[in-house]
């Protein structure tokens, strides 16, 4: 439903986004979590074809979004970062503008307002202006907006920012709901967010996608746990990883299925891991004891780069909701 | 197509829901009026309506930028540009269906105005070739200054720049004689040629309505020249293109 290859955008000479490629699948719930500054709105803004990338392709719904924008863009529900309401109109009026402007025929129109209305639960404030509402109101009025023409693909900038708590817990409900008949693609900074709403997460950072995973995989690799490479000679590899995984502060120990890491065992005839481990616990030095204390060589012990969790580091992890 | 039909029926709307049309309408009626009073109190004054023609004139070098500074830049201030881009819609529609919302407004101003007309034929006997040339120069005069105006408003999201740019735009093309005046040769004739309005004196009381240049001047004579016509409308046109490219480049900003 959503691909982008090798997609690039540059405002001046800075990339905002670099080389970023991913595809979701129809019917996904895909998260795009990264800090701000990330290059998610742009990435957004150019799959939703306000502007064009710079390099790279992205097609929408079958239809690439600088060649034929028109098609892509009849096929896409967007709500942008500030959520883009006419304060003078009403709820309904100004839906029933919004699927003019999409194309929609009276009809469909009459028969699909009153509907999403009823979606995001706005039923009594069907004839309240738009400038009256409340922020949690205003931003369920622009979820409305992006459902009305049932789109295929829908897209949400960070729909849960700047609402009060109890607003975020029923937009994201809202969100969760639409995610069964949507394909829809997510940005937000926080992390429990995505979770909650997820399938799968995309992290983006410094324009680069640096992450691709479920998003519980993600939460313990990134919260509560460090990462350390393995290599080992002489040893039955369900052995070692159960060993490894009997260890108190092992989160998970698996196979090594990096392409680099496959080839140098087989050339060296090693067997490659990875550990996860709680952080700050002497991982490190207690999986080098057990090693030696069962005999097997050890090749390599190295605690792994901490690209993932300097990002996280400046994500919002843990919520406040006062 | 129907797109711009659907933009400007929201935009008019807009305009008539808020107080801005009415007290456009009324300051525009209140000052076309004290010219046309002027221009036909006095004595053997002639039954014409040069002096609402005059007033009219001048008062749209301020008018329409006020009418056509929300249109655009609102759009990019409260984020609905981003809305309206990724709609299926084509800029050009945006930009028409914002234009014509401007022009319908300002035709509802010009119906109102008639009444001046009814007034001459009431108390007079006027010409009656020199009032249709007049209305139809104003139509055309209208549709330039408001494609000027929506110009200016595409540039920023601030309303206040798309007046002021607006009017200094029109200010320029209206008292480009100025600059003409002191210039010989080819260089004299384009800027005459540009000249927007007419050099109405139209702050002196026994000239009203006198255009000694521009494009209006012949329109005001009751003379409807070819190439008058095509003026307005190739500015018009010109400046509308301009806006649709101003918002195209906002996309790769």
């Amino acid at each position: 439903m959503i691909k982008l290859e090798h997609m690039s955008k540059y405002y001046g000479p800075y990339p905002a986004v670099l080389d970023v490629s991913f595809e979701v699948l129809k019917g996904e719930i895909v998260g795009f979590l990264g800090p701000n500054g990330a290059g998610k709105t742009t990435t957004m803004r150019v799959l939703t074809g306000y502007t064009p990338p710079t390099r790279g392709d992205a097609v929408v719904a079958g239809y690439n979004i600088v060649s034929h924008s028109l098609d892509a863009r009849r096929h896409i529900g967007y709500l942008p970062e500030t959520v883009p309401l006419y304060l003078d109109m009403t709820v309904t009026d100004y839906l029933k503008y919004m699927g003019s402007l999409r194309g929609m025929n009276r009809s469909w129109i009459n028969e699909r307002v009153p509907k999403v209305i009823d979606t995001v639960r706005l039923n009594d404030y069907r004839d309240a202006l738009v400038g009256k509402l409340s922020k949690g109101f205003r931003q369920r009025t622009g979820i409305a907006q992006a459902i009305l023409h049932e789109p295929d693909v829908l897209i949400l900038d960070e729909p849960t920012i700047g609402i009060d708590p109890i607003q975020v817990v029923e937009t994201r409900e809202l969100i969760s709901e639409l995610g069964e008949d949507h394909t829809l693609l997510l940005s937000s900074h926080i992390l429990p967010e995505v979770s909650m709403i997820c399938r799968r997460v995309l992290v983006i950072h410094d324009g680069r996608i640096v992450a691709d995973d479920r998003p519980n995989n993600l939460s313990e690799r990134l919260q509560h746990s460090e990462r350390i490479e393995l290599t080992i000679r002489g040893a039955e590899p369900r052995a070692v990883i159960g060993e490894m995984r009997d260890l108190p502060m092992v989160v998970d120990a698996r196979r090594d299925n990096r392409a680099e890491s496959v080839a140098r065992a087989e050339r060296d005839g090693t067997l490659p891991l990875i550990v996860d481990a709680r952080p700050n616990a002497q991982a490190t030095e207690v999986i080098a004891n057990k090693v030696i204390e069962q005999g097997w060589g050890l090749v390599n012990l190295t605690p792994l780069p901490l690209t993932l969790e300097e990002i996280f580091l400046e994500l919002t992890t843990e919520e406040d909701l006062g | 197509m129907r797109f711009i039909w659907y933009i400007a029926n929201k935009e008019v709307r807009t305009y008539f829901a808020s107080p801005m049309a009415y007290v456009v309408s009324a300051a525009f009626l209140a000052i076309t009026g004290f010219f046309f009073v002027a221009s036909v109190s006095d004595a053997f004054s002639e039954a014409s309506i040069r002096g609402f023609l005059a007033g009219a004139v001048f008062f749209m070098i301020f008018m329409s930028p006020a009418i056509t500074m929300r249109l655009l830049a609102e759009e990019q201030k409260i984020g609905t540009l981003e809305l309206l881009l990724t709609s299926p819609v084509r800029e050009f529609e945006i930009v028409l269906g914002k234009f014509l919302s401007a022009f319908i407004t300002v035709l509802a101003m010009l119906v109102l105005s008639l009444y001046f007309v009814i007034l001459l034929f009431v108390y007079g006997i006027p010409d009656v070739g020199p009032i249709l040339t007049g209305y139809l120069g104003l139509v055309l005069y209208a549709a330039a200054t408001l494609a000027i105006g929506l110009f200016a408003s595409a540039l920023s999201p601030n309303q206040i720049v798309g007046l002021v740019v607006g009017a200094g735009l029109l200010t320029g093309l209206t008292i480009i004689d100025f600059v003409s005046d002191r210039v010989t040769g080819i260089t004299s004739e384009i800027l005459d040629a540009l000249q927007l309005g007419a050099s109405f004196s139209v702050f002196d009381l026994d000239s009203f309505g006198v255009a000694e240049s521009g494009h209006f001047a012949d329109f005001a004579r009751g003379i409807l020249s070819v190439g008058d016509v095509v003026y307005y409308l190739s500015i018009t046109a010109v400046f509308l293109m301009l806006t649709v490219i101003a918002l195209e480049t906002r996309r790769w900003r």
